[in-house]
This record gives structure tokens, sequence and C-alpha cells, in this order.
């Protein structure tokens, strides 16, 4: 690992650390269950917030946000109703699909099935992330070579899993591929595109293209 | 006035080439705005209460509670006590409020009881239904004769089951008024120009008050040509909120409500000559598309037109949400109920069924000739002459198999209006009241817009997705690429023969001398005489040009009338039941295409649609509650990536195809995917499985009854 | 989705704490992909959300020669995937983990939250309780039955959803136990039930308590696979699956442990199917045996007789799979 990449690392546990010691929450509410002692008796680190709205921050491709999220507040739902980056898009709701992907810490998860407060202190990278229409990321590139995407709705997701994909698999087969991205639903009908588009991706990721 | 035709094949610049489609950046990089991304300044969110019965009357309703709830904005009741609903998820109060945590809170808040009433959702047992109808009832030649004449005869059953659109974006939109009467929606349509009458007819206001914007569209297929009770509500709400409201379906009721294609099973009895010369056709079908019935009835027998038949439709009536526009309507059903009883003919005929269906081919109307050279094209591509073998033999269990279906549709262009400008610094653009599904309208337009100035696609603007652009027809039928395409070729060639008119002086020459040739105008023939785009534009004038295009009008840009092949070969695992695609192949023609890239994505697409409903695609509807049981993305099954098998595309091209103009293609490749997939498991292990989807129970039966349905 | 408090625990003891022990109070918060699921459909609507991600010791896998593996419940499909010790020795572990065909699924979700996800039943699913009633009958053998189960059914008719629970039964699994009044260990077999009330949970652990370790014995001189029946290569349930775990004397079974999932309201633990195989070698028909013995007594409901079939495939497979001897 990087020296930087530690350091952010470093950095950022300790503000997932701040704010699970209530460093940047707001009221805390609490004698929801009767039955259950105190927070303060349960522990003096593991705070109980909400249910009403508290103060996040998330860090986003890079950025951190600043956001009032309840605790049910999914990450999807604060990243497309709060912070406006609705490249991922709400389409099962219930991690089924693939269409909220987004990379948490590198990995790829379902938003829809994340909560806003837990992603605190962890990378954040939509597919707004990976690259712009003006600086494609060769994976998206190869989406619109190999015609990947009709209607387009479930590219985002596809996109993002993809790179989580080729992260761990960077020279991969068909096969492997068909195998590997089980996790995405189309409607439109693209896999034919896609497959193709990612062989097409790995080979130029390999050859030295820009690999964000 | 200029000649409309397309340009000849050696000048074409863009026109049948694979061009990527235009908002591929946009759309992989997340950049896309669809209408449910939409966000608005002071946006509130809306929530729906549905009923949770499929039949029941509303016997108490108080939204007293949820009026009162901080942060709600506004309470709409859609139906009130007394009413009697008739389908699961309809809807009964909206909520709008200033988030959807709080939307969602104040539905919980609202009390309502119901009386519960009877529910029927199980079409199959038409007997049971408490209301059917005849829809249908037709008879040509002499089926009687012909039964009884027949050398060769089977009977069989066959059902194909109601299935969902399942639109990624979901129905919805975002409504925002300005002042008390000027409304913009931004709605995820498929009919932009279509859409402000529907709202203003609901909300009594003038239509040139309504603007609708669908920047990009995540998916219809045929369900999303209405401005939707829920999104008049949406308007009303924004209205009384004086606030900008978001309202789109959840899963559940996009699946259950939101537009489902209706089911259709059938006995069905067909006859032959011992040569295979088809004779007789006698089928009884039923179905149901809900509480409106089946909404028309599959064209039966499909494709060929046998000499003497018989056929009845009964139409069902469910409690279920009225069925839409599923992509080729009642066409995948004919052709699923067709191709299946010819095939299993054909197996009592022991006849190979590639030469059955050639035997027949002059029962498939004026374009017989393209389905001969499709079915050999295709036969071609999968090896069906090396490769097919009688019904069920194979060693192990897992079984392999061939199976064959064809298709026709119509895809009339529809009437689609265009707006050109050609702007003094060579700028060109244009402007329709269409929309891009997903199909590559927009790619497509661009392209036409491009040859017809000599131009790349770089040098040229389209813009679509605005009800205030001149109006064009909404998509559905496969009618958007032969009505965008020639409104476009007119306006553009109206605009050039303007521009022809200021240069033509300068190059000493009439307007009607001139030509496009090499990016420049030149007097015909004669490059010498030439001026560069930008300089001929550059002598317009200040003011920018502008002309319209209309489709219909005078020419011969498009027509309608497609036919295709398909061919599937699959795997089925006897012991387990389990099916998987090995490879399809479709052949299909569409008259003359514009961009061959996204015309081929539109059948790739198709293929794995029809891979989807062959095997997974089922709306389960409880004969208990009569609730849909698989009204999410975990039950209601979609495959994925590496469940489709290796797929083949071949487009008919060339001169035949070419002189027609240009056809639609949304629909037509879709039809036969599900039927040739049924037809290659029957191959593969013998008997008939005598319904879609293919599922391991299904299979399984089918071999322990060894295909007595 | 109801609001709710949350709490972020970095001790068991806290965690345990912060749980009430009424059930449905409180929820555990792991991976997320079930209980997100569950909260937005209300088919929970806990008050209190306690989210365990942050617990120290409740993560890692390890391995020691003379206890074997020691699982923690939150590590994560993926991990358990990678593990070395996994694919040398537990193989009907990692083929499992191998069934679950999402990526997202695999990073977000852990063991055990595997374990301790809730049925997928469609009626459950839909509120009609884990026993599935409507206007007090029994909807299940009159409704759409077609995933529910053949052995074991009635009252509750819903299948075990558990990728791991059948490999790890088969392997002789444990599990670790806190509560407020400590902690417990039982064996994996005895920690799922089938429950005869609707109060009653499918097992168990009591509503403030957690799953602390996975323990699986060495996997000396045993083979083991997992053979799931599905009908998509993309994320989807089994509609059967099996598991088996052998102890191999050269080419003779010693000992067989034969465990079926998705086929009953907890995983099937079936004993005659091990006995089959007593003794036996292996081969397509002493397989097919011990598939036969696993599903007498099935009983079939209106729409599911197939998956006694699909039942008696899995364990054929899983049996020639552990020996190296699959057909297809």
């Amino acid at each position: 690992m990087a020296k930087e990449e530690m350091g952010e690392q470093a950095a950022s546990d300790l503000s997932r650390r701040d704010f699970l010691r209530g460093g940047a929450t707001g009221a805390l509410t609490t004698g929801l269950i009767a039955s259950v002692g105190s927070p303060a008796e349960a522990s003096s680190h593991g705070k109980v917030l909400g249910p009403g709205a508290v103060s996040a921050k998330l860090k986003i491709n890079g950025k951190v946000r600043a956001v009032e999220v309840e605790p049910r507040t999914t990450l999807l739902d604060a990243l497309r109703n709060r912070l406006d980056v609705t490249g991922a898009k709400r389409v099962c709701d219930r991690g089924t699909c693939g269409a909220c992907t987004v990379l948490l810490n590198g990995k790829p998860v379902y938003a829809c099935s994340v909560l806003a407060i837990e992603a605190q202190g962890q990378d954040i990278v939509t597919v707004e992330g990976l690259g712009s229409p003006g600086e494609l990321h060769p994976l998206q590139a190869a989406f619109i070579a190999n015609d990947a995407q009709q209607c387009g709705f479930c590219t985002p997701g596809f996109v993002v899993a993809c790179k989580a994909f080729l992260d761990g698999n960077p020279d991969p087969t068909l096969g492997e591929i068909q195998k590997g991205l089980g996790g995405n639903l189309c409607r439109c009908g693209t896999y034919a595109g896609i497959g193709p588009a990612v062989l097409e991706a790995a080979k130029a990721l390999k050859g030295g293209a820009r690999n964000a | 006035m200029p000649e409309y035709n397309w340009p000849e094949p050696s000048k074409r610049r863009h026109i049948g080439k694979r061009t990527s489609r235009l908002d591929g950046p946009d759309k992989t990089t997340g950049h896309a705005t669809y209408s449910y991304d939409v966000n608005r300044p002071g946006m509130l969110f809306a929530k729906i209460l549905t009923c949770p019965h499929a039949h029941a009357k509303i016997t108490k309703l108080d939204v007293s509670a949820a009026k009162s709830m901080a942060g709600v904005k506004s309470v709409r009741i859609t139906q009130d006590v007394g009413t009697e609903i008739q389908w699961e998820l309809d809807e009964i109060v909206a909520v709008a409020a200033t988030s959807e945590e709080v939307a969602d809170d104040a539905i919980r808040a609202i009390q309502i009881e119901y009386e519960l009433l009877p529910h029927f959702v199980t079409e199959e047992h038409k007997d049971k239904a408490p209301s059917s109808e005849v829809a249908k009832e037709e008879s040509t030649g002499d089926p009687d004769a012909a039964a009884a004449a027949a050398e060769v005869k089977i009977k069989g059953f066959y059902g194909i089951p109601a299935i969902s659109h399942c639109c990624m974006e979901p129905h919805g939109q975002v409504c925002e008024w300005e002042g008390q009467d000027q409304l913009t929606a931004w709605c995820s349509t498929q009919a932009v120009s279509g859409l402000p009458g529907q709202f203003a007819d609901k909300l009594e206001i003038p239509t040139s008050n309504v603007r609708v914007i669908t920047p990009y569209m995540g998916g219809g297929f045929g369900s999303k040509f209405s401005a939707d009770r829920w999104g008049i509500d949406c308007a009303e709400m924004a209205k009384e909120a004086q606030a900008p409201v978001k309202l789109f379906l959840e899963r559940n009721a996009e699946l259950a409500v939101a537009g489902d294609r209706p089911s259709a099973y059938a006995k069905i009895e067909v006859g032959a000559k011992k040569d295979g010369t088809l004779t007789y056709w006698s089928s009884e079908s039923w179905g149901s598309g809900g509480i409106a019935g089946s909404r028309g009835s599959p064209p039966l027998p499909y494709v060929v037109e046998v000499p003497n038949r018989r056929q009845k439709h009964i139409s069902v009536v469910t409690n279920s949400a009225t069925a839409r526009a599923w992509r080729a309507p009642n066409h995948p059903q004919a052709c699923f109920l067709t191709m299946s009883a010819l095939e299993d003919l054909a197996a009592a005929l022991k006849m190979e069924p590639l030469d059955f269906f050639l035997k027949n081919v002059g029962l498939m109307g004026e374009r017989s000739d393209i389905y001969e050279s499709e079915l050999q094209k295709c036969a071609d591509l999968i090896g069906w002459k090396q490769r097919w073998h009688p019904r069920g033999e194979g060693k192990g269990p897992i079984k392999q198999g061939l199976g064959l279906a064809l298709h026709t549709w119509g895809g009339r262009a529809h009437n689609s209006n265009c707006e050109v400008t050609v702007y003094p610094d060579g700028n060109v653009e244009a402007k329709l009241g269409s929309q891009d599904l997903g199909t590559g309208t927009k790619t497509v337009i661009a392209m036409v817009l491009a040859e017809t100035f000599g131009l790349g696609l770089d040098d040229v603007k389209v813009h679509i997705g605005d009800s205030r652009y001149p109006a064009s027809g909404g998509s559905g039928g496969s009618t958007t690429v032969g009505g965008v395409s020639s409104s476009t070729r007119r306006a553009a060639l109206n605009a050039l023969a303007q521009v022809f008119e200021k240069v033509a002086p300068g190059l000493d020459a009439a307007a009607d001398q001139l030509e496009i040739e090499n990016g420049a105008i030149q007097v015909k023939g004669t490059p010498d005489r030439s001026l560069s785009w930008r300089k001929a534009a550059a002598r317009i004038g200040p003011t920018p040009i502008t002309a319209s295009g209309k489709n219909p009008g005078p020419g011969k840009l498009n027509d309608s009338g497609v036919g295709g092949v398909q061919m599937a070969d699959v795997s089925v695992d006897v012991e387990t039941g389990v099916v998987k695609i090995n490879q399809l192949v479709a052949v299909q023609d569409c008259g003359l295409i514009i961009d061959l890239k996204t015309a081929e994505s539109q059948v790739y697409g198709a293929l794995i649609m029809g891979a989807s409903y062959a095997l997974m695609e089922e709306k389960i509807l409880d004969p208990v509650s009569g609730r849909m049981l698989n009204a999410d993305m975990e039950f209601y099954k979609l495959p994925g990536i590496g469940d489709v098998g290796k797929l083949e595309v071949h487009m008919m091209t060339g001169e035949r195809h070419d002189k027609r103009g240009v056809i639609g293609l949304g629909e037509p490749p879709v039809i036969s995917t599900g039927a040739a997939i049924s037809n290659a498991v029957a191959n593969a292990i013998g008997v008939r499985v005598p319904y879609l989807p293919l599922t391991p129970d299904r299979v399984l039966d089918a071999l322990a009854k060894g295909g007595a349905a | 989705m109801r609001a709710f408090e949350y709490a972020s625990p970095e001790t068991r003891e806290d965690a345990v704490k912060l749980l009430s022990s009424k059930a449905g109070e409180t929820a555990v918060l792991a991976g997320g992909t079930d209980l997100l699921s569950l909260m937005k459909d209300e088919v929970v609507t806990p008050a209190r959300v306690v989210n365990i991600k942050s617990v120290e010791g409740l993560g890692g896998i390890s391995y020691d020669a003379g206890s074997g593996l020691r699982i923690g419940p939150l590590l994560k499909l993926d991990d358990l995937e990678a593990d070395s010790r996994v694919r040398s020795d537990y193989p009907s572990l990692q083929q499992a983990v191998d069934g679950v065909r999402s990526p997202q699924i695999r990073t977000m979700g852990t063991v055990g939250g595997d374990l301790c996800q809730r049925p997928r039943c469609w009626y459950y699913r839909h509120g009609f309780g884990l026993l599935a009633k409507w206007q007090g009958k029994a909807m299940v053998p009159d409704g759409d039955n077609r995933y529910h189960a053949i052995l074991g059914a009635g009252p509750a008719y819903f299948v075990n959803p558990s990728s791991l629970a059948p490999a790890l039964i088969a392997l002789g699994a444990r599990v670790n136990i806190l509560g407020p009044k400590g902690s417990r260990t039982v064996d994996l077999a005895s920690f799922y039930r089938a429950p005869s009330r609707e109060e009653e949970s499918e097992n168990v652990l009591a509503a403030d308590e957690i799953v602390t370790d996975i323990l699986v014995p060495t996997a000396a001189g045993r083979k083991s696979a997992t053979y799931e029946v599905r009908e998509k290569e993309a994320l989807d349930w089994p509609l059967a699956a099996a598991a088996v775990s052998l102890q191999m004397s050269g080419s003779t079974v010693k000992e067989a442990r034969v465990v079926l999932g998705h086929v009953a309201p907890t995983p099937w633990i079936s004993k005659s199917a091990g006995q089959a195989l007593k003794g036996k070698t292996v081969s397509p028909e002493t397989a097919m045996q011990a598939g036969e013995a696993a599903i007498a007594g099935a009983t079939p409901l209106s729409r599911n007789r197939y998956k006694i079939q699909l039942a008696r495939v899995a364990v054929k497979r899983a049996v020639l799979r552990a020996t190296g001897m699959e057909e297809v």
C-alpha cells in the first residue's frame, strides 16, 4: 500500500471512530426501548443515535460531503435524494438487481442495502467517480464501443460492478465474466455487449491506459 | 420541391454503417439525467398508499393524522370510502412530504379498512372465471372437411402466462408548476408529444400550458404511454403544495400494476397431408390481461395461413391491473402457440422442422421469398442440417436440441414532425418531440441529418425529449425509426434546398443544379465549382434557415411489414429439468437500416428478453390472497449475463431490403424467441413442455407425463 | 421503512446490552442484505438497530490443527471463499459460497448473516407470518407453494434459506452464542427449528443473543461437497441443495453426513442417507441410493413435487462431487 493511501486510511478510520463516539452527531434520542439499559450504561462508545436526523459526513468520489440523514436512510437514498448524486439508480431497492452498485472501500456493494450512517469514514465511489463524458474510463469507452447499453438505466451499476470485477481479475475470460457479474440485471438485454466490453477494457487497462 | 429519397448506396456516408450511440458517454458515466434523477429546488417526495387486496371495498378511510404530520404538504385521496378496488396495489391515497421518510411515515399514519370481496386470478382455469366473453370467432375454408381429410393430425394444449414489463426506471414523474396553470412534468414516458394533452384534460388547463420533458428514458417496452393516475396525482399535489413533487412507483407496483402482457392458453388441433402440406387448423384459446379482459386476441394461426382454419378466443377477466402493450402485443403468444403446435405436427409427421416450414413457405404471405432465404440463412448460421436430430435422441442426463420459429410485424411509421435549423456558422440542428427509449433514436436522427448535409456526426445536434419541439408520435409498435428518419430527412432536404437557393447565384448556377458532395456544395458533377459547407452557410445571411419535415409525406422513405426467423440450441438436464441456452441465432429483415450497430443491439436485446420469458418470467398471483407473490426482482426472475448463451444476429441487407425504405425493429425480434426455445427443448427431451416459462418443475412434469398435457 | 434508533457498539458485551430480550424490538445489523429489505417491507420493525460491524473480535478466520476452523460471524462470504484452508480442506463450504452468484452479496454478506437470515417464503415476506395464515387458515397448501418445503412441512412450510448451513452442519460445526447471561455453545444441527407457533422463530437464538464464533472441526480424512440445483447462473436461490461430508477409509465410506438445503424449514439432516452410504464404495448407484433414502417420507404440496426429484439428484451429485466422480 502506498504511503498516501495508508495516511488516508488512517484518517478515515479516525473520522469513523469520532463519529461513533458521537462527535459528529445531532441530539441523541433514547428511550424507545424500555427493556434495554440506557446507552450510557451500555457503553460510552456505543451511543444510540436517532431516530431523528443526524449529521453525517460521506466521502464520495474523493470529496467529503456533509449530509443530514436519519438512521434509516440508505446510502442510495442519501446519494440520490440529498446529495444529487444520481448515477446509482434505484430499481429493485432490495439488493437484487445491481443498479445501485457503488464501491465501498474498493468493494462493490448494493447502496440500497447499506445505511448512509454506516458508510461514514469509508471511500464511496460511484459511477461518476470513474470517469466523465470528456474523460472516459476505459470501461466506459468499451461499453460505448460495444454498445453495452440501451436505455442505460442499469448501465452505471454495471460499469461499477465491472470495475470491481476487473480489479479482482484483470485478465478474465468471457466465461469468468459471465460467472462473475451475476449481481447485476439488465432489462433491455445488453449482455451481448457487456462481455466484449469487459474483455476490451481489460486489454486497454493492461496496455497502460488510465487505471483509475 | 426536393425529391424525398434516400441517397444511393454508393453515396452514403453514415446510413447503414455501425455508429456507436451518441448518448453513450452520458449513459456510461452517470451523467445522463433520467426523469427519476431530476431533483428540483424545494422538491417534495411522494408515496402512495396502495390496496393490499385483489378485490375489496374501502369501508373506512381517515387521513387526518397523516395530514397533520410535520413535513406533509399534500394528501390526496384517489379512491375514497365505498370504492370497490379491483386489483392489488391499486392507489388509494398519495402523500407528498419534505422527504421520502416523512412521506413513508404519513402513509403509515393513514387509517383504512376494507371489506374483502371474492377474487379470481387463475385464468388458466377459465371455467371457474366469474366473467369471460368470446373476443373473436372466425373460420376460413372448410375446417371440418379438412379435419376429416387430414392424413396426420395432432392435438395439443399450450400455455404462456402473463409477464410484467419490469422497466428498470419505474413509472413516474416530477411535476412542477409555474403560477396556477403552467405545468412542467419530467416523465418517464414513451410519448413526449402525446402526454401534455392527457395532463391538460385531467387538470383542466390548456394543453399548451403543459410541457413534458424526457431527457433520458429507462425502459418502457410498451407500458409508458399514459400520464397515469399517479401522474395526475403528482401534478395535483405539486399544485396544492406549490412545490415540485417527485413520484415514482415502488418496484412492487411497477411489477404488479404498471404493465403486463396478457396470458394465453390454447387447445389446438392441426393437420397436414403426409408430405407435410398444412391443411387444417382449429384453436380454442383464452387468456387474460387483468380486469379489462384479454385486450385483443393472439393472431392464430400465426404467419402460416393454413387454408382451412377456425379459431375462437375467449377473454377472461381477472382481478389484476389492466395489461399494457408489451413489445409486439399478442404476437409472442400467437407465435408460441402456433410454432409449438406446428413443431409437434412435424414430429408426428417425422419431418425435420426446417423442411416442414420450407414445405409450407408458400402459406407465409407476400414476403414468403424472404422467409425462405431467412430460414436458409439461419439454418446455415446454427449448423442446423449437420446438427439436428429427431426428438429425444442423446445419451446421458444432458440432452441437446434445436428449435426454430418465425414471426412478422407491421411497424408502419408514425406521424412525425421535425424542424431543422441551419446556422450561418454551419451548425445544423434538428428538433423533434420524440424520445429515445434506448433504441438509438437520437443517434439515427443525427445520422440522417449528417447524411443529408454531408457532414460528420459531430457537426450536427439533435434535440428530442421535449414536448415543445415539433410533435412526433409515441414510441410504440416499432413505428419510431420510420417516422423520425423520414421527417428528419424531409426537413433536412427542405433546409438544404433553401441553402441551395442562397448559394446558387455565387456558383453561377440554378439551385436545382446543386448537390452535396464530400462535405461541400457543388454544381452537379463539377467539383471545381464548389463551396465548402462552412462557406456556403456563411452566405445564408444573419438569420438562420429553418425548415420542417413531416411524415407521412410524399416520397418513398419507409414501409411496413417485416419478418424474421430464429433458431435455438439448448441443453436440458433431464434429471433436474434445468434448461440452458447454448446458442440463439436471429435473422431479421427491417428494410433499410440506418444504424447497423444499434439495430443489431435491438435484436440482441430482444433475444435476451425472449430467453427471459422463455425460461423464467411469470407473474405469480396467489390463488389464496390474490396478491402478486413475486412482485420483486428476486422471484420475478430475469436472466443474468451468464444465462443467455451465445447470441448471433444477422440483419438482412441489400437491394431487396434497401429499396423498401426504413421499417421499425423494436417489436419483431422478441416474438420468436420463446417459441424457438420451447421447440428446442421438445427436440432435446422428446416431449413437449406445454407451458412457458420452461422451469424445472414444468420440464420434469412433462417428462414424467411423457408429453401428455 | 420505519424510523429506528441506531447504535454501533465496539464490544460484544455492549452489543448484547443494546439488544432487547423482547423479540422484534431490536435487530442486529451485519451485512444488511437481508435486514434492510425486511425492514423496507415492514416484515420486521425494530425500534433499534444494532450494527455489529464495528464489534471487535467478531470477524476473521483462523485454523488450528487440533480444533479446526474458527470463523467469525462477520467474515464476509468472499473472504470465506478465498481462504486457502477452506479451499483445500472444506470444498463443500467453498462450493456453497460459489452458489451465491452476486459479488455484491459476497462482499457485503457475512457468514453469520447467512446463517441467521430470515426465510424467503413469499407469504412471510408479504407479512403473513412465518406460518403464513390467511383468515386463520394455512395459506401455503392452497396457495402457490412451488418453492416450499417437501420435508418436515407443517405447520411451517418455508424453507431454510442458508447457503452455508447444510455444509457446516455436515462438517459438524458448532456455534458460540453470547447473551446477557453469558455464552453457550450449540451444535449448528440444533440451532435451527421449525416453529410450531407464530411467536417462535426459526432458530434458537434469543432476541438479545448474538453468534460470536462458528467452529468447524478439522476435516482430516473427510471428503465434502455441496451441490445446488439452480435455474439461473446469476444470483438466485437454489431450488434444492445437498451437502455431504464423508469420512473415508480408502475408497469405502466409513461414516457419512448428508444435509439438504431449501427443502425443509430447517437444514434437513438425513440420517438414512448417511446410513445408505456407510460401508459402501461410492458409485453412481450408491450415490443414487443415498438420494432415494434422503427423500423417503417427503410429502409434496400441490406444486412442489418436482423438488423431491431435485433433492434426490442434489444428494446424488453432491456425493459424486465429493469423491471426484461428477457426471455432469
